[in-house]
């Protein structure tokens, strides 16, 4: 087994990239393998609640997002500061999250074996 | 060193295509082992069976195929990013109902449990967007 982080900084709806990455995400932790999933920059749109955009045609990704659970991925990581500079509290995201400061940001990403950006 | 490449842009849309083939060419040339080059968001569409570039420009398909035929390089496009875009291996394309063989020599269409088992065997994964 290895340790996986993926690293989300694409905004949802910017193209099919982010179901595409959460496709790779799925398929895995399907074959059992540990992963984590870092927020960062326009990334943290994905988690942002009261999305609906079904409205005007496109999947609702944030649901996605919600059944990373039923894949025993639970380690969900936010860059406290690519909240902040977006208006964004973590009372406004549908998951919980756990926050990670800008400084530890290196150290945090080099504890995985595996890493991968969009 | 054991690497397994993923490609991830178009190669007309930013030199990430490019990039990756310098860094395959190179390592093969070293002695390193790739294990797979996977192909995947809009990288799938370096398998174009039918790109047709101009005679004075740089084919990155041909390319590809070339390197593959070389060094039995095992070149893997995802088969879900794939279809999205239209690119289908004849075997899907008449399971589909529809004709044709899009995919250039050298490449094969498989899943995504391809990309995790290369990301698995290897020691290092790079990623070219």
């Amino acid at each position: 087994m290895k340790s996986y982080l993926f690293i989300i900084s694409k905004p949802p709806h910017s193209g099919i990239y982010v179901q595409e990455s959460l496709d790779i995400i799925l398929t895995t932790a399907a074959f059992e393998q540990a992963v984590s999933l870092l927020f960062l920059d326009d990334g943290v749109f994905n988690l942002k609640n009261r999305q609906n955009p079904n409205a005007s045609g496109l999947k609702d990704t944030a649901a996605i997002f919600d059944a990373l659970a039923l894949y025993d991925v639970n380690a969900l990581y936010i860059e406290s500061e690519s909240l902040q500079e977006r208006g964004l509290s973590p009372d406004a995201l549908c998951l919980p999250t756990q926050a990670i400061c800008r400084n530890q940001l290196s150290q945090f990403i080099g504890q995985f074996s595996v890493l991968v950006t969009q | 060193m054991i690497f397994a490449i993923q490609i991830n842009s178009s190669p007309y849309h930013s030199n990430g295509g490019h990039a990756a083939y310098a860094f395959v060419a190179a390592a093969l040339a070293q002695g390193h082992q790739i294990f797979r080059v996977f192909f995947y968001h809009d990288g799938i569409y370096h398998a174009l069976r039918y790109t047709t570039p101009p005679d004075d420009e740089a084919d990155p398909t041909a390319r590809w195929s070339q390197l593959a035929a070389h060094h039995n390089l095992d070149l893997v496009v995802c088969i879900s990013a794939a279809q999205r875009r239209g690119l289908l291996c004849a075997d899907e394309a008449q399971h589909q109902g529809k004709l044709d063989n899009d995919v250039a020599d050298g490449f094969r269409i498989s899943g995504l449990g391809q990309w995790v088992e290369a990301t698995l065997v290897a020691e290092r994964l790079v990623i070219f967007g």
